[in-house]
């Protein structure tokens, strides 16, 4: 909560809104929770039935786009409508990678948060869209401590740990999540001189680098995503320091979503009750076939600057 | 005599935040997720989160039945935001199947500001705290319609009542544990006696 960039409204009472305190503030509610990859409304009440934080409404979960192929772009908004239609949690979507005019029309549908997702097809190879023109909140994938700090420059509200969506493969989601809490643990022990070596790697602004010095942590909350598919894999996630979940593909796969939806939720707010992750793991059927990372042509991680 | 310990109940959302405040103020703070956990705290504090996601773990954890009948038994809690609609009597635009505790005789609309984009800040002047203004903080947050006879009203934005207390039950609209002011946490365990 270090600085009040793009303040819109202001009457009596200093009230504004679009604050970056308002925007990560989301951020934080979402904690400890689970958001799910929904394509239809009736999938979007299934989530929030099972007691998902969030719905990301979209056309085709990461899977279908790895098998389809051709461009994935924002959702039609009438789709869109329709999910926040029978909802009462809050509804993100996806804009591709620098496409600021799709994010600025999931900003007048109203959505929640939009995410500035891999997933998707980029729309720019060198830049990321300029966040802080935003008063809805972003969030934005990072496979590195570097990635993540240059999305929260561009003004990041939330970052999530990339791993490979779409796969049913935790393999990529727990490279990042090290990677990104690793060099955090690192940069906390560094020597002051250090730190602008640091800043160098990284290829990230100093003073944000100097302030995870400071404070021991990532200045927004850290989420996790692409490949979890089990309560294990979301509760493994929150063990390494996720402090959210975002599953894809891994619900709607399966043979049985709705099940599997609730016992992902109660794996992820009791990820350290190994007795508990047992019970919930239980006779949830088959889940999501998932894909090796040798059998996978694209990397949809090795999208983003 | 050992110090009593504030429960801060962890089923999901910014429960982290209240924890932190809590040590800051240098009581003892503790995460609630489940009965043994409950029966260890003298009092609970209820965070901001999706109050539809943390009703679903009330039932899922059996957390339901033991915090009503601590709450009916004088256990004094604070409730933020979510936090704020658990407590209430009532909720409007709630899901058909969401059950209050009602220890705090409001009837209060979920998401009643409106979604994400219409949340916002604002300066709250609150009495009982001293007279520097308190930055509030509203995410998607309930809006109390009506307030019952036995309620304190201590700040309002608006005229919209924000911050509520009726014997040890305190409910905040807002988000005070987003800022760096720890005076509503302060007021809270003063309370406690």
């Amino acid at each position: 909560m270090s600085s009040e960039n793009n303040t819109s409204s202001s009457s009596n009472n200093n009230h504004e809104s679009g604050t970056v305190r308002v925007k990560r503030g989301l951020a934080e509610m979402l904690k400890g929770g689970v958001i799910m990859d929904v394509v239809t409304p009736e999938q979007a009440k299934i989530a929030e039935d099972a007691g998902a934080v969030a719905v990301m409404a979209l056309e085709r979960v990461p899977a279908d786009i790895r098998v389809d192929g051709g461009v994935a772009r924002m959702s039609d908004p009438e789709m869109i409508e329709g999910i926040k239609a029978v909802t009462t949690i809050p509804v993100m979507a996806k804009a591709r990678i620098g496409h600021f005019v799709e994010g600025q029309i999931l900003q007048a549908l109203g959505v929640d948060y939009v995410d500035e997702s891999e997933v998707l097809t980029p729309a720019d190879e060198t830049h990321h869209i300029d966040k802080f023109a935003f008063d809805v909140p972003f969030v934005c994938g990072a496979t590195n401590l570097g990635e993540a700090l240059r999305r929260i420059a561009e003004g990041a509200c939330m970052i999530r740990s990339k791993g490979e969506a779409g796969t049913g493969n935790v393999v990529e989601a727990v490279r990042h999540l090290r990677s990104i809490l690793g060099d955090v643990r690192k940069i906390t022990q560094a020597d002051e001189a250090e730190l602008f070596e640091w800043a160098k790697q990284l290829q990230a602004p100093l003073p944000l680098v100097q302030e995870i010095h400071d404070t021991g942590k990532l200045q927004v909350p850290l989420f996790c995503a692409g490949g979890l598919a089990t309560p294990a894999d979301a509760a493994l996630a929150m063990q390494l320091g996720a402090e959210s979940v975002f599953v894809g593909s891994g619900i709607f796969k399966s043979d049985d979503p709705a099940p599997r939806a609730k016992a992902i939720v109660e794996a992820t707010t009791n990820f350290n009750d190994a007795d508990l992750l047992a019970k919930v793991s239980r006779g949830l059927g088959a889940p999501m076939t998932g894909i090796g990372m040798d059998e996978d042509n694209v990397k949809f991680a090795d999208r983003g600057w | 005599m050992v110090a009593p310990i504030v429960g801060v109940l962890a089923l999901q959302g910014a429960f982290a935040k209240h924890v932190e405040a809590i040590d800051r103020l240098g009581h003892r703070a503790s995460e609630v997720r489940n009965a043994e956990q409950l029966a260890q705290v003298d009092s609970l504090i209820i965070p901001g989160g999706e109050s539809t996601t943390i009703s679903k773990l009330l039932d899922s954890s059996g957390l339901r039945p033991l915090l009503a009948e601590r709450l009916s038994a004088g256990m004094p809690a604070f409730g933020t935001c979510a936090g704020m609609i658990l407590l209430a009597t009532e909720v409007l635009d709630g899901r058909d199947d969401q059950e209050s505790f009602g220890v705090i005789d409001l009837a209060v609309r979920r998401n009643g500001y409106g979604r994400q984009i219409n949340s916002f800040e604002a300066n709250l002047v609150v009495d009982d705290i001293g007279q520097q203004p308190l930055r509030a903080v509203f995410i998607r947050a309930p809006r109390v319609e009506a307030v019952g006879d036995g309620v304190e009203v201590l700040a309002s934005v608006e005229d919209v009542p924000v911050l509520c207390r009726q014997g040890q039950i305190l409910v905040s609209s807002f988000h005070p544990e987003l800022i760096d002011d720890d005076r509503l946490h302060q007021l809270f365990l003063a309370g406690l006696g």
